[in-house]
């Protein structure tokens, strides 16, 4: 299996889980050009991030091209107790996708 | 593919109701892109955007939202965006930025156990307002603040 391109943590600080995520991901604008060809280098970005707690959805993002190269998202859910599974998944324009499991500790 | 099927298995092997979810989550994508709304990330002013993403352009500030956003940013490529929002029954906070040749950055749709706070990262192709836009118990409200942008991040 290759290496995932995501880094996920999920951490109970003061009753609540901050869970951080950190996606490689080149986030193509469809805008830049490749200085040495003058070609445009076509879009290739993340549209659809999705994130369950336990198997149910928490956060669901839709992304344009303005989220920096390697994106990083973070947010915080209530409920969450040690042990428990986060499940993050994106999908960029071109259909391609990966998806990462992390415990909350 | 490999790993969609250990996900899946793992799911199955818990509960069915996991794999259920696990499932969904997976055959998702297909109809959450249809769901990916086109016309609001390309949209080329802020009012299309809004209205492409919450059918009105309206959206009255308000002060239970903390947008924290640098006063300058150097790079415009990584503009680091928190923002926090002191409300009940958030459903979700979308990034804008007016400049930018397509707005809308971004919107993140909140399930009922998550916080209203989102933090990433953004580019930004010159200095603009950044536009947080929380929906929240079916109604719009907006924070804003300039971020000045010395080197542009939108590339061209």
């Amino acid at each position: 299996m290759a290496k995932s391109s995501i880094k996920i943590r999920a951490k109970i600080k003061k009753g609540a889980c901050e869970v951080k995520s950190l996606i490689k991901h080149p986030m193509e604008t469809g805008l830049r050009k490749n200085k040495k060809t003058g070609k445009i280098i076509p879009a290739n970005f993340i549209q659809e991030v999705n994130c369950q707690h336990n198997g149910k959805d928490v956060m669901n993002a839709l992304w344009g091209t303005a989220i920096s190269t390697n994106p990083y998202v973070s947010f915080i859910i209530d409920g969450a107790k040690k042990g428990d599974t986060i499940t993050l998944s994106w999908v960029d324009n071109t259909g391609a996708k990966d998806s990462a499991e992390g415990k909350v500790s | 593919m490999n790993m969609k099927r250990r996900v899946f298995l793992k799911g199955s092997l818990a509960s069915g109701m996991v794999a259920v979810a696990v499932g969904a989550g997976i055959l998702s994508p297909r109809q959450v892109l249809a769901a990916w709304p086109k016309n609001a990330f390309e949209a080329k002013s802020v009012n299309d955007a809004m209205n492409g993403l919450f059918n009105t352009d309206l959206a009255p500030a308000s002060d239970a939202i903390k947008l924290d956003a640098p006063d300058i940013a150097e790079n415009g490529a990584v503009v680091p965006v928190k923002i926090k929002v002191d409300m009940k029954g958030v459903e979700s906070i979308s990034i804008i930025a007016e400049n930018n040749q397509t707005p809308l950055i971004a919107s993140f749709n909140l399930a009922a156990n998550t916080h209203g706070y989102i933090s990433t990262r953004i580019k930004m192709g010159k200095t603009s307002n950044v536009i947080a836009v929380v929906k929240a118990g079916g109604k719009v409200y907006s924070a804003r603040k300039e971020v000045k942008v010395t080197i542009g991040g939108c590339g061209g």
